[in-house]
């Protein structure tokens, strides 16, 4: 029986060990975590045949055979020893392995000197994230952009309900709760793009909450952020009629609203480009209609129009306002922000109404 | 105690029983379900009337408000449709100096269906009611799971829309966690523990009565607030604030639910404390308990301590609701000093227990089924007592590693990690302990004993993967994934629900005095066992690639395992159907159960199946540990006075 344990114990690591449990590691933190898991893979396997060894042996050796209806087993009570032995070795190894995982927790948590700092703004249902001030302007982005090798600490704030940040590639994840600014440390080491995604409930639009993050060369990245427009506006879900928002109201008032602006806004301040396709804006989200196919054709129907308004451009206003207002068939209510008249200004949705209209096609 | 009263007045007539002629007022005026209806709408009245008060006074208008109706009709509803079934007549009659009426023991014991539908105060009858009820929960909680993988069968689809999943979901966890699995045991213990210690029934058998009553009414709720204006509640069964103060309606009747769910609790533990500290049987010292009683002790101080915390949890969720207290809202403006994370640390003070609460009592139904069809005592049994107590204090102490993710302090992730690690050694040596029992037995590979074996290897399973999830860096990367899912039904589906069908196959004959089908129950374990593993266990693998966990839709990469996992487990739901089956069909038709089938020593198998009303003719006295297989001529209890019982020549009641 210890032979078929030993055999077991060895041909079922092999096949765990062998297997890829882990998505494609990203981060300094995912290598260690994968390692630690490894270890665990070692303690818990032996346990895990042993227990499988003495029950199938024990339902192969000591079943009842015909004729032994009336037996009954000899009256074993206890024995002090073994109780001892599988009380002390199992609280050991907890120990040991608590304490490993402790060590594995400090290094993915160490404060890494020339770290960079990213906030992380969560509503329902999107992500922003902000930049640290390159030349006093402020860089907002639906898509995380990082440098490769760059440590980065995420500051997460929550303005409506409990969310989670959470890169699986990363192996770190954090809850972003309102009322608190929750912090969470990442290495990125590899080169690609990988998915973020909220993974506490957090409302109707909860699976759709996502967003891309997109690990680059430090110098793409440098470039990156130096070619992004002062994003002015601050955070999405902060007061809104605060005194930043008044004084980029100001402006914006005097210039006439271009088509150009509205693509910013589109790609960066307002975030629709995490959820809707549209060529001109570069924009390949599939959670909300895809722009480019439907635009045009949901606001030529007579339903649309009655609700949103005969023309195209009354349409595109209502959709980005009133988001509610008319649903377009196969997608539901929820999703969308519905606060976009808040925390746009009207000069903002204007560029967005005119960039839209002539865009989709 | 019910037997010693024996007043009889002549101004209370005897309780009619069936099909009485009794004109309707005298209906209306009796304990019962007319009077129940009736009550009812004095309930709604009673709603309808205090808010429109509260409302003018108040000048709100229009007083007539359907939103704060419901919320306090919520309240008033079941609490007026208990009164008008006679569940408090007792205490109101004595209470206002009236008769009571007298304990004739005419309303104890179940002579047709019809007194399974009253409040029945004997604890057999309680039993059944109890488990019937709950499994009743199970089939509509596993049939709502149906639906969900329904709609994750593949990425993008649209059998639901995302606020009906979201409350699919949370009603699917919620019936299981807080009408299926806590009161089954409640429920299976309820009709064997008394016998087992060898007491006529419970300590305080209305209370017993009440306790289940307050049972369906929680349950209902629940399921009710798919009727509710905006949908069911649809924030999980931790409803974890402020998402959960900002939603329709339907959330309330989670919130008040669980208040019932939660009284039918702590009533039913506070009984079974007092009948296992003061109704023993002669001689039944604390350890000649068997193991399922010390486990109903160690659950019971369980629920006493920790129910109060959800609770108190989902009153906060009410009162930041439906009046605004904002204990969770961090931005009301001017005022924003709600703790959010406070909310999180109140329900898992509770929900942590919980899990022991829903894992210990199934503990106990293992010892006895192990012991009695592996013909040996069990292994250790001071060792597993004392495990039991251990869980209870440590059980206390781990409820923040549901929040090493929560962004609370960083350090307190550090102390519960060790704890958490740490209780999993007494969960060891019980596992350790069951292993050695089967040691050179002579194993009956009855049903029960399948399950009970099945057990043990998901058990094994579900406890590696909380040991893992202990670990910090790891949790930090599966929790809140499909990782979580898998490990939360190895441990109450592969654990709790294993023990669950293990004790129901083992007590059946007991509790109707049927056989079960044993070729039925055979198949009805290897599907369930085959299927259970095929639709949890690549859970465990899609968690740690990174798919959420009560999502909508996800991302194609995932469409594989999805489909695969969906289509399992509607095979899963189907093998319910062998099980309900069996039980229907062997309820009916199933050939006569003997006193004690399975040739076990406990109490409750020394009397007939089903067992006479007061279970027993004489108190028996007990002489003997409860698993003393194996020993030539070793009895646990006899019929006979202490006195008598204690000279040698005791007749061996076990043996006859």
């Amino acid at each position: 029986m210890i032979l078929a344990a030993a055999v077991g114990t060895a041909i079922l690591l092999a096949i765990v060990l062998s297997i890829n449990w882990f998505p494609t590691h990203a981060s300094t933190q995912i290598n260690r975590t994968s390692t630690l898991y490894d270890v665990l893979l070692i303690a818990s396997v032996p346990i895990f045949v042993i227990v499988e060894t003495v029950v199938v042996f024990c339902v192969w050796r000591f079943r009842m055979r015909p004729g032994e209806e009336l037996k009954d087993g000899p009256p074993i009570h206890g024995n002090t020893r073994l109780e001892v032995v599988w009380t002390v070795i199992p609280a050991l190894l907890m120990f040991g392995l608590a304490g490993y995982a402790y060590t594995v927790l400090r290094a993915n948590e160490a404060n890494k000197s020339g770290a960079m700092t990213v906030q992380v703004t969560t509503r329902q249902f999107a992500f922003e994230f902000t930049y640290p001030h390159q030349d006093g302007k402020t860089v907002i982005s639906p898509i995380l952009y990082l440098p490769k090798g760059k440590p980065v600490v995420f500051k997460i704030r929550s303005y409506d309900v409990v969310h989670s940040f959470f890169v699986p590639n990363f192996a770190e994840k954090i809850d972003a709760v309102p009322g608190i600014t929750t912090t969470l440390r990442v290495t990125p080491n590899r080169i690609g793009t990988y998915p973020a995604e909220c993974t506490e409930l957090c409302g109707p639009g909860h699976s759709f909450m996502r967003a891309a993050v997109q690990v680059m060369t430090p110098s793409a990245f440098q470039a990156w952020l130096s070619r992004q427009p002062n994003n002015g506006p601050p955070p999405i879900g902060a007061p809104p009629s605060g005194v930043s928002a008044a004084s980029s109201k100001g402006p914006a008032k005097t210039s006439k609203p271009t088509a150009a602006a509205g693509k910013a806004v589109f790609t960066s301040a307002a975030g629709c480009s995490t959820c809707h396709t549209l060529a001109a804006a570069g924009a390949t989200g599939t959670i909300g209609p895809n722009l480019d196919q439907r635009l045009r054709s949901d606001c030529a129907k007579p339903a649309s129009k009655r609700i949103r308004g005969p023309t195209l451009e009354q349409c595109i206003h209502a959709a980005i306002t009133r988001p509610y207002a008319y649903i377009p068939s196969g997608f539901h209510a929820g999703i969308m922000p519905a606060d976009f008249a808040k925390r746009l200004t009207s000069a903002q949705i204007a560029a967005l109404v005119k960039f839209l209209s002539s865009a989709a096609k | 105690m019910a037997t010693t009263v024996a007043e009889h007045t002549t101004a209370v007539t005897t309780p009619a029983r069936g099909r009485s002629r009794v004109p309707l007022p005298a209906k209306l005026r009796r304990g019962g379900w007319y009077r129940a209806a009736l009550f009812d709408v004095l309930g709604l009245g009673f709603a309808v009337g205090i808010t429109a008060l509260l409302r003018f006074v108040n000048h709100q208008h229009p007083v007539i408000d359907g939103h704060a109706i419901t919320t306090v009709a919520l309240f008033s509803v079941p609490v007026f449709f208990l009164l008008g079934l006679g569940a408090f007549d007792y205490w109101l009659y004595w209470a206002s100096g009236r008769p009571t009426r007298p304990e004739t023991h005419e309303d104890h014991g179940a002579h047709s269906w019809r007194d399974y539908f009253r409040v029945n105060p004997d604890h057999k009858v309680i039993g059944i009611q109890y488990t019937v009820t709950s499994f009743f929960f199970l089939f509509v909680g596993g049939m709502l799971a149906m639906l969900i993988r329904a709609q994750l069968a593949k990425p993008g689809m649209n059998f639901l829309t995302p606020e009906e999943f979201n409350g699919v979901f949370s009603v699917h966890a919620s019936l299981l966690i807080f009408v299926f699995v806590i009161p089954v045991f409640a429920g299976l213990a309820n009709f064997v523990l008394p016998l087992m210690i060898g007491a006529p029934d419970m300590a305080f058998p209305r209370l017993n009565a009440l306790s289940y009553w307050l049972l369906p009414i929680g349950g209902l709720m629940m399921l009710a607030s798919f009727l509710a204006p905006g949908g069911s509640f649809a924030t999980g069964w931790t409803a974890y604030a402020p998402l959960s103060t900002d939603m329709p309606i339907g959330q309330l009747f989670f919130s008040i639910g669980v208040q019932f769910a939660g009284f039918s609790s702590i009533f039913t533990a506070l009984n079974f404390l007092v009948t296992i500290i003061t109704m023993r049987a002669p001689g039944m010292s604390f350890f000649r308990l068997p193991l399922l009683v010390w486990a109903n002790f160690a659950t019971s101080l369980l629920v006493v301590i920790a129910t109060p915390f959800i609770a108190s949890s989902q009153f906060f969720i009410l009162l930041d609701s439906a009046l605004h207290f904002n204990f969770f809202n961090a931005f009301v403006g001017p005022h924003t000093n709600g703790n959010v994370l406070m909310y999180q640390h109140i329900f898992w003070f509770y929900s942590h227990p919980a899990v022991y609460i829903m894992m210990l009592p199934g503990f106990g139904i293992i010892s006895e089924v192990i012991a009695v069809n592996a013909r040996k005592p069990i292994f250790g049994y001071r060792m597993m007592a004392f495990s039991l107590i251990a869980i209870v204090v440590l059980g206390f102490t781990v409820w923040a590693h549901h929040m090493f993710v929560s962004g609370m302090q960083p350090w307190i992730r550090i102390p519960m990690m060790v704890t958490t690690a740490i209780i999993s050694v007494p969960t060891g040596i019980k596992i350790f302990s069951w292993l050695a029992t089967l040691w050179r037995g002579v194993l009956h590979m009855s049903t029960q004993m399948l399950f009970a074996l099945g057990f043990i290897t998901m058990f094994t399973l579900g406890g590696i993967s909380g040991v893992m999830l202990a670990m910090v860096p790891f949790d930090i990367h599966v929790s809140q994934t499909y990782f979580i899912v898998a490990h939360i039904h190895y441990v109450l589906f592969g654990g709790s629900l294993f023990t669950i069908f293990a004790g129901v196959y083992h007590w059946f004959p007991k509790m109707t005095g049927r056989m079960l089908d044993e070729r039925l129950g055979r198949l009805h374990f290897w599907s369930t066992f085959i299927f259970f593993n095929l639709t949890f266990g690549p859970m465990h693998y899609i968690g740690l690639l990174g798919m959420p966990r009560r999502v909508y839709s996800y991302s194609a990469q995932f469409a594989g395992w999805n489909l695969f996992i969906s289509i399992c487990s509607f095979f899963l739901g189907l093998t319910f159907l062998i099980f309900l089956w069996n039980i229907v069909a062997s309820w009916r038709h199933g050939p006569r159960a003997a006193g004690n089938p399975w040739r076990a020593l406990s109490l409750e198998w020394q009397v007939s199946s089903p067992p006479p009303i007061f279970n027993f003719e004489t108190i028996p006295t007990v002489v003997g540990g409860p698993y003393e297989y194996g020993v030539p001529g070793a009895v646990h209890g006899v019929f006979k006075p202490p006195a008598e019982a204690r000279r040698p020549s005791a007749v061996a009641v076990a043996r006859e």
